[in-house]
């Protein structure tokens, strides 16, 4: 993802060394020592100059650090696989039946619900993304890491790849334990990943989503609202438990648009008997142009708050 | 005598006049026409430590987030070890460390976790940063709590993790921001203990900013009064104080006084001047504050004014805030924009 505000002319090794020398050569007696100092500091910001390895290892240490966060607070960990088995189950019990219904168009509810599952566990796991960045304002981590010679980038992009690996992780345990309970998966390993990828893009737009309210409100509770008021219509005005066939006509209309929707839809098709390939890919690139563009919007905020400070 | 003192004269001209920070017309209005920074200037000289004085609100936090790179003046230049903080940021943060007004500790990450990623992400590597690492831990008294998780530290031993993590990258300039605010009276002992220490043995330069007046008398080589986003005085702790000859003479008066009357009846004492009433409080300056007093009572007394407590001291960083800024510091620091009320406090 783009570079925030490191300046690409500051990088040139050639501005640097005389500034440095000026500066030694004034502090006298400890001049030695300086200097080593200084030379080791050209060298570091010669190396540091925005290549892509170096955005790479910032954004490692920035997702790892995230990453032993979320590792240590079991409780996080706990909730996050206990809330999907619960949907699995609750919603396979209660809605075992409506398979019967003429027009579904499935036999077995656990193998429709399980996409379902993984696509909403998706969606209300990333939603909250946003406090993390909140806590992170407020706490001042967030400026201590803008005044290190930190690349911008890694700070958004290690939200979006943390994201990315823990709702990888989670929906590879659902859809096990879908498995488990007697889910079939037709369309096989191919139809999984791109129900994990289809996943993954879902986080990545509504945890963006929610940092960018978290940077604009500044607010615990805007999020807290946002989210209260978007999870149920998105996960219902879908088909992640109920046929498209079965919908009224207007919620078909506002299921198609939807983002959660193609999500659903990409990743039911691939894993039928027989995947309609181009709308997979339809829905599925449509899913990654937004989370493209709501990355985006993320990212011009976090250049608002940059100028807020 | 106000601002001139603060600017950078011929900011890098002769040697022996190395400059680690400067700022020059620093101009920073926040969003609602609040401004922040009206015009702000000041140098230190490489290898001292600067503090920059005032109450909350007077720009202290705004000025060090501009030169630190956080934030951007509206106007203005900034330089640290002489490049330019919005032209070179990153290699100005390669340069210097910063402790903020907020603890910026990951919580729950240990100690030794949140110094290392600073030292990484500063380019350190391997053995070089492990061995830093561990100097700077044990050097602040947290090699035993290293491996814990910082939400359990007290707050003493996380400002001073802080300073560790600030400390790195070996940086040319330290800023510390207000370094000592709610530390209780021990830790913040050992963290003047600390900076005095770094000061002296590393040659580092050291801006601080505090709003406790012992402090920046404490610890600050030359120090500059920032008072509603201008530096109103700049110099060392005794010159601003020798500026004001004599000593402090304060009265408290009895609530109803007029002002005109008293000030009429101090004029009339030899000795006496630079008189000030602002509600209750009168103070003045003495070239001998013990033997000026009586006459002082014997003035106002013959005025009919009542006096109900008088002190005399010799001068304080308070008397230079007050002189400067005409207001009282306890005062500005309460309530910015309030004159004072009761002089009970004192």
């Amino acid at each position: 993802m783009s570079q925030l505000t490191t300046r690409p002319q500051e990088s040139a090794p050639g501005a640097g060394p005389n500034a440095a020398s000026r500066h030694t050569q004034r502090r006298g007696p400890a001049s030695g020592a300086a200097d080593l100092r200084a030379s080791g500091t050209t060298m570091r910001s010669a190396r540091e100059g925005g290549n892509v390895l170096s955005i790479a290892a910032h954004t490692t240490w920035m997702t790892g650090r995230q990453l032993r966060a979320v590792a240590r607070q079991p409780a996080y960990l706990v909730i996050m696989l206990i809330q999907p088995v619960i949907w699995l189950f609750l919603f396979g019990s209660l809605f075992r039946e409506v398979v019967e219904l003429p027009g579904f168009g499935t036999a077995s509810y656990l193998d429709y619900l399980v996409p379902g599952v993984v696509i909403m566990s998706a969606l209300s796991s990333s939603m909250w993304s946003g406090m993390t960045v909140l806590e992170e304002i407020d706490r001042g981590i967030m400026d201590r890491f803008l005044v290190l010679p930190l690349h911008r980038s890694a700070i958004i992009n290690a939200s979006a790849v943390m994201q990315a690996l823990i709702i990888a992780v989670q929906s590879i345990i659902i859809v096990l334990l879908g498995w488990a309970a007697g889910a079939h998966y037709p369309g096989g390993l191919p139809g999984l990943v791109v129900l994990i990828v289809t996943a993954v893009l879902v986080a990545i737009v509504f945890s963006a989503f929610s940092n960018t309210v978290g940077m604009l409100a500044r607010q615990r509770e805007t999020i807290i609202g946002i989210n209260s008021f978007l999870l149920l219509p998105l996960t219902f005005l879908s088909t992640a438990f109920m046929a498209e066939a079965l919908m009224p006509h207007w919620m078909r209309v506002v299921a198609n648009c939807n983002p959660v929707n193609w999500a659903l839809e990409a990743g039911r098709s691939a894993m039928s008997a027989n995947p309609d390939w181009a709308r997979v890919a339809v829905q599925g690139g449509g899913l990654a142009a937004l989370a493209i563009a709501v990355t985006a919007l993320s990212v011009l905020m976090f250049r608002a708050y940059q100028k807020s400070v | 005598m106000t601002t001139d003192t603060a600017r950078p004269a011929p900011a890098r001209a002769a040697a022996g006049t190395a400059l680690a920070i400067e700022a020059h017309d620093l101009v920073k209005t926040y969003p609602k026409q609040v401004r922040a920074l009206d015009g702000l200037s000041f140098a230190v000289p490489a290898g001292t430590v600067f503090g920059l004085l005032g109450p909350n609100g007077a720009g202290k936090s705004t000025t060090v987030k501009i030169v630190t790179t956080l934030a951007q003046a509206d106007s203005g230049t900034a330089r640290v070890a002489g490049l330019d903080v919005r032209a070179k940021p990153a290699r100005v943060r390669h340069l210097m460390g910063v402790v903020a007004q907020l603890s910026g500790t990951d919580p729950v990450a240990t100690g030794r976790e949140n110094v290392m990623l600073s030292g990484r992400i500063q380019g350190l590597r391997g053995r070089d940063l492990a061995r830093r690492t561990d100097e700077l831990l044990g050097r602040f008294g947290l090699a035993d709590a290293a491996g814990r998780p910082v939400r359990t530290y007290s707050g003493g031993m996380r400002r001073r993790l802080d300073v560790a993590m600030g400390l790195i990258n070996r940086p040319q300039v330290l800023f510390l921001d207000e370094p000592t605010a709610g530390l209780d009276p021990e830790s913040r002992s050992a963290m003047w203990a600390e900076i005095g220490r770094l000061a002296a043995a590393e040659g580092l330069t050291i801006l601080l900013t505090t709003h406790y007046l012992e402090e920046a008398d404490h610890l600050a080589s030359r120090l500059a009064i920032v008072d509603r986003g201008r530096i109103v005085v700049a110099g060392t702790p005794d010159e601003l104080k020798g500026e004001l000859r004599g000593d402090a003479v304060h009265l408290e008066l009895a609530s109803d006084t007029p002002r005109d009357p008293v000030l009429a009846a101090l004029a009339r004492v030899p000795g006496v001047r630079d008189a000030r009433v602002e509600g209750t409080s009168l103070s003045a300056r003495a070239d001998e504050g013990a033997t000026a007093l009586p006459a002082v009572l014997a003035a106002l007394e013959g005025a009919g004014v009542t006096v109900r407590a008088a002190t005399v001291a010799r001068p304080s960083l308070d008397d230079v805030y007050l002189r400067y800024s005409g207001r009282r510091f306890t005062d500005a620091d309460q309530s910015p924009a309030t004159p004072a009320t009761s002089g009970g406090a004192r």
